[in-house]
């Protein structure tokens, strides 16, 4: 069977959970090749043996991480041509997405983006238009290049011996236009990466306030989960818009969506809607968020969230 | 400075959104168009820029004749003039071909600075800013929150999930924004009078040197197999707070196992 290359997404020496996902899916396809970039590939070995790495490229030079994008898909392009993968995974994240960008255009191949799942025969399933539609799509011309959204394929554990390669590539002048210079970290805590967390607790313009947010963070904290803004937060500075969930922020998929004085306009909803269990809190029971709930309270938010928060920490 | 910004016109999230049963098009005439949120903001961005360092914006669009509306807008917003790809050809083009078409266009308008929105609200793919720097030859400055210009020295903060990385480049560059960079204007009675004059330049594919071969549904590097509406969510159960409200969200998330 034909390999599968799958782009390991990691930061800080930790494997980010949606390349175990890409891993599953590519040995579903064929068998899975990671490729690994930068440094600190001993940290994350022994992960990426555990979900079923049977071939890893690694490519260590940290100046492949120094530049935006290019030299990834530079790498990216050469592996392709020298191993003849059936396709290429990567995440559905805005990077991920850049890569792909850049090495269709390398190699003349088409692109999927955001798919949720990838059948055998490399036809990859879109959610589209908010999630109203799903779409099935496939490459016509080239080597398939796929971005699949976090959370999409449940990662398996299929322990394998990776047989390592070391391989480099040389950057030309346009690979290095783009330069990282700095790296700044903005607070974030110990909470999960919001594209990839399990559980997303969101809060919209019924939460009134940025300070009111900590009311959001509580219940996020004490469910282990990652904190969303809808845009009429983020739109009115109470929470970083990094965080924001919907049309023009993120789309997450978690297994369970808390929805906290979040209306639900489309623009939210196009961001949310795959997740697969939602729950929701708003005072108006007219809402549109009541449509795709699976449990909602009409009620005060500031009465319900704080009494969750405390029973849910009670049966810990 | 020359600054080309790069618009596109999209089915208002807000009416419903098709695709043609026949190739699996974008039905652009079951919605309203508007322009793509994300290219205001990539049009503000370029005015900012135009503001401080002179020069002059052009729009660039690719997409029927309805696209004039979003050109007329950018145009009100304060844009100078305004190229408009269109031609039959180009309907059904993905993402790769759209970013040789574009890359066509560039090559007539010259550019020192590409600005475009990191991602259209339609398809969604995010990935225009890198195939057009791929294309380009020229530093890839996406998912910008920030922009400073000095010189020919140009600097962005790059959004990251846990932050910015700075990145450093010269000109000319291609630089796309998300929604944080800036809060665009809206267009003055005056500017919406001033649109009226300005020059748009319409091109067909053989004016912009594009090869027929090259775009359009036929030959497209990907494929729509199938599409269908989603299976509604089943109906859940909504309780109105009587002082257990959250209690009885716990004992539902218990009862599904997520505490």
């Amino acid at each position: 069977m034909a390999e599968i290359l799958v782009l390991v997404d990691h930061v800080d020496g930790e494997v980010k959970k949606v390349t175990l996902e890409l891993l599953t899916l590519a040995n579903r396809l064929g068998e899975a090749a990671a490729v690994y970039v930068g440094s600190g590939y001993e940290s994350v070995k022994d992960k990426l043996a555990e979900y079923g790495a049977g071939k890893v490229y690694v490519a260590a030079d940290e100046e492949l991480t120094s530049y935006v994008v290019a030299p990834t898909a530079a790498l990216l392009a050469q592996l392709v041509g020298e191993k003849s993968p059936a396709a290429v995974l990567v995440a559905a994240t805005g990077e991920g997405k850049e890569v792909a960008g850049r090495l269709a255009v390398k190699l003349n191949s088409g692109v999927l983006t955001d798919v949720v799942d990838v059948s055998a025969d490399l036809v990859g399933e879109h959610s589209i238009f908010g999630g109203a539609l799903v779409a099935h799509a496939k490459v016509k011309t080239g080597t398939p290049i796929i971005a699949v959204r976090p959370n999409s394929i449940a990662p398996e554990a299929a322990p394998a011996t990776p047989a390592e390669e070391q391989v480099s590539v040389t950057l030309s002048d346009t690979d290095k236009a783009a330069k990282i210079v700095e790296s700044v970290v903005e607070e974030k805590g110990e909470r999960p990466d919001l594209t990839e967390a399990a559980i997303v607790v969101s809060g919209g313009r019924g939460v009134g306030s940025g300070d009111n947010f900590k009311i959001i963070e509580g219940l996020a904290d004490s469910l282990g989960a990652a904190v969303g803004a809808s845009r009429a937060a983020t739109d009115a500075g109470w929470y970083p818009h990094q965080f924001q969930v919907g049309q023009t922020g993120k789309t997450v998929s978690p297994q369970l969506y808390i929805a906290v004085g979040i209306s639900g306009a489309i623009q939210h909803r196009a961001g949310m809607q795959t997740s697969k269990t939602i729950v929701a809190i708003n005072k108006d029971a007219e809402a549109p968020i009541f449509e795709l709930v699976d449990y909602g309270v009409v009620g005060d938010l500031f009465q319900i969230t704080p009494q969750l928060t405390e029973e849910i920490t009670k049966r810990k | 400075m020359n600054i080309v910004v790069l618009v596109k016109q999209v089915p208002d999230t807000e009416s419903p959104r098709k695709l043609k049963s026949e190739g699996s098009t974008l039905d652009r005439g079951a919605a309203d168009g508007v322009i793509n949120e994300l290219c205001e903001y990539a049009i503000e961005e370029a005015l900012l820029i135009k503001e401080a360092q002179g020069g002059e914006v052009t729009v660039v669009t690719m997409g029927p004749d309805k696209a004039t509306d979003s050109i007329r807008k950018s145009l009100a917003m304060g844009a100078d003039k305004a190229v408009h790809l269109v031609d039959d050809a180009l309907v059904g083009s993905d993402a790769l071909q759209t970013s040789y078409a574009i890359q066509q266009v560039l090559g007539r308008t010259g550019f020192d600075l590409v600005v475009l929105g990191s991602e259209s609200t339609d398809a969604r793919t995010g990935v225009l800013a890198a195939m057009l720097a791929e294309r380009l030859g020229v530093p890839q400055l996406s998912l910008a929150n920030k922009v400073e210009i000095n010189g020919s020295a140009i600097t962005i903060q790059r959004q990251t999930d846990s932050g910015y990385d700075k990145v450093e480049a010269s000109l000319p560059a291609v630089v796309s924004v998300v929604e944080k960079i800036n809060e665009p204007r809206y267009p003055s009675f005056k500017g919406i009078m001033a649109a009226k004059k300005k020059p748009v330049e319409s091109l067909s594919i053989a004016d912009a040197g594009i090869d027929a071969g090259q775009v359009g549904l036929a030959n497209a590097s990907t494929e729509v197999v199938d599409f269908n509406e989603a299976p509604p969510r089943a109906q859940g159960q909504i309780v109105t707070d009587e002082g257990d409200g959250g209690s009885k969200i716990a004992e539902y998330l218990a009862s599904k196992k997520f505490v």
